[in-house]
């Protein structure tokens, strides 16, 4: 028994759709009770008012649209390295979603900017390089659209991803030269002395980790999805050479 | 890797097209810029290090998409596969035949367009160094790109959207070196780091770009 058995689509479809109702249940329960929580059972901060509130959204959405990329990476290297479609086409599902997720974030930090920033936008470190994170999404998602070839397509996006990792590490720490920030540090590190209060902690723990479920559970339907497009399509060209 | 050299900067110069027309567009940002912006010589002369470099980085986007496709399309691309150079070597040396029309001309053109825009006369000097050496991370990452979009119809706005966002730390540091240089200020980490780039992308990239060559062409 190995975590490659999981490779072959048969058994990724079984696994995923046993594994499915369990996950769809504990992101409802988790963003739920996280969400709530955070919106109607905290104090208001003592300089940001309710604005504080939006950090049960921005945050998790942020955390999350790295890690999506990171994930790619990772799909996208066992592809290249041991063929294995089912990875490159996670690596397919998990883009939009990551997409999505990063849109969230700058949309709510927008939201939360105006009122406590007196701006929408600022060429912060932080803002930048997520609108170019956004950047690479697209293109990413875009490549994969223009390429007919599903194979030719995922070898393509495979190599883009792992370029583009480098690049993206890059344009963060060339941002962080180029402007100073206005953003604030990071405040839920685990060695650090100074965090955010328990009060907004607890709930933003479990909101983080209804996003992570949101994710794992959105990559699990996109690739089945995937994976049927991908059976449907073998039968309709099978159909036409009959 | 010479004669493939000393080929693809024979059919840029006589193939028309390539050569002049970068350089043109450059000319073009430069003068568009003053028409949007007004003549005012204190803006300008603030906004003129990044109007070059982003003028510089469009001018040699304009012509990314010559690098693979017309070899692809005549089918000596495939030549230049099974050729015993590593096609890894044929990248870069396209790549250098790609710097050598437009980033070469770019950079020398550069001083005149400066003037354009009033850029403070200390910023001249750091204006050619920088784009000398950031041009050719342009040319190489570009020549990625390429490599990735050469089989597809309609690859050019594309290849756009897969390379500006890769050009985004060359385009920090350009610009910062020339913005310092002109305020009179240190540049030596921006350039050290712009160098760093250009000497990382030129050692890695044709491999990520020869592999995408071998993808496209099975």
């Amino acid at each position: 028994m190995s975590i490659w058995e999981y490779a072959n689509p048969k058994k990724f479809m079984q696994t995923s759709a046993w594994a499915l109702p369990g996950l769809i249940v504990l992101t409802v329960v988790c963003m739920a009770v996280g969400l709530v929580w955070g919106f109607f059972f905290t104090p208001d901060d003592y300089k940001q008012g309710s604005t504080v509130k939006i950090i049960y959204l921005h945050v998790p959405a942020a955390m999350m649209a790295i890690n999506a990329w990171a994930m790619m990476l990772v799909t996208s290297l066992i592809w290249v390295v041991r063929r294995h479609h089912v990875s490159a086409l996670a690596a397919k599902a998990a883009a939009p979603i990551g997409l999505t997720f990063t849109l969230i974030a700058l949309a709510t930090g927008a939201l939360w900017g105006q009122p406590m920033w007196g701006t929408w936008w600022a060429w912060d470190p932080r803002l930048t390089s997520f609108l170019v994170l956004c950047l690479f999404y697209l293109g990413y998602i875009a490549l994969w659209k223009a390429i007919e070839n599903p194979d030719t397509a995922a070898d393509l996006t495979a190599v883009l991803c792992v370029v583009g990792s480098v690049f993206a590490l890059l344009s963060r720490y060339a941002v962080n030269f180029w402007n100073q920030g206005l953003h604030q540090g990071a405040s839920l590190s685990l060695d650090k002395e100074e965090n955010v209060s328990d009060v907004f902690w607890q709930p933003l723990v479990i909101c983080i980790a209804g996003f992570v479920l949101l994710f794992v559970t959105l990559v699990l339907v996109r690739t089945r999805t995937e994976i049927r497009a991908r059976r449907l399509a073998a039968l309709l060209s099978r159909e036409r050479l009959a | 890797m010479i004669a493939l050299l000393l080929r693809d900067l024979r059919l840029s110069f006589r193939a028309g097209g390539g050569f002049g027309l970068g350089l043109a567009f450059f000319l073009l940002v430069a003068v568009l810029v003053p028409l949007g912006v007004g003549p005012e010589g204190g803006t300008l002369a603030k906004i003129a290090p990044g109007i070059l470099w982003v003028g510089a980085l469009l001018a040699c986007l304009l012509s990314l998409d010559r690098i693979f496709a017309l070899d692809f399309e005549d089918g000596s691309l495939d030549l230049l596969a099974t050729a015993p150079l590593p096609l890894e070597g044929a990248v870069a040396v396209k790549a250098a035949a790609h710097w050598l029309v437009t980033g070469l001309p770019l950079t020398l053109a550069s001083p005149v367009l400066g003037l354009l825009l009033f850029l403070p006369e200390r910023g001249y000097l750091w204006l050619v160094v920088s784009l000398a050496i950031g041009t050719p991370a342009l040319s190489i990452i570009g020549a990625f790109g390429a490599a990735l979009t050469v089989g597809l119809k309609r690859g050019g706005l594309l290849l756009g959207l897969l390379v500006l966002p890769l050009y985004v730390p060359t385009l920090i540091f350009g610009a910062e070196v020339v913005k310092r240089g002109a305020a009179g200020m240190e540049i030596g980490t921006p350039l050290a780091m712009l160098a760093a780039i250009t000497a990382g992308a030129t050692a890695l990239l044709p491999f990520a770009a020869a592999a995408a060559l071998r993808i496209n062409l099975r």
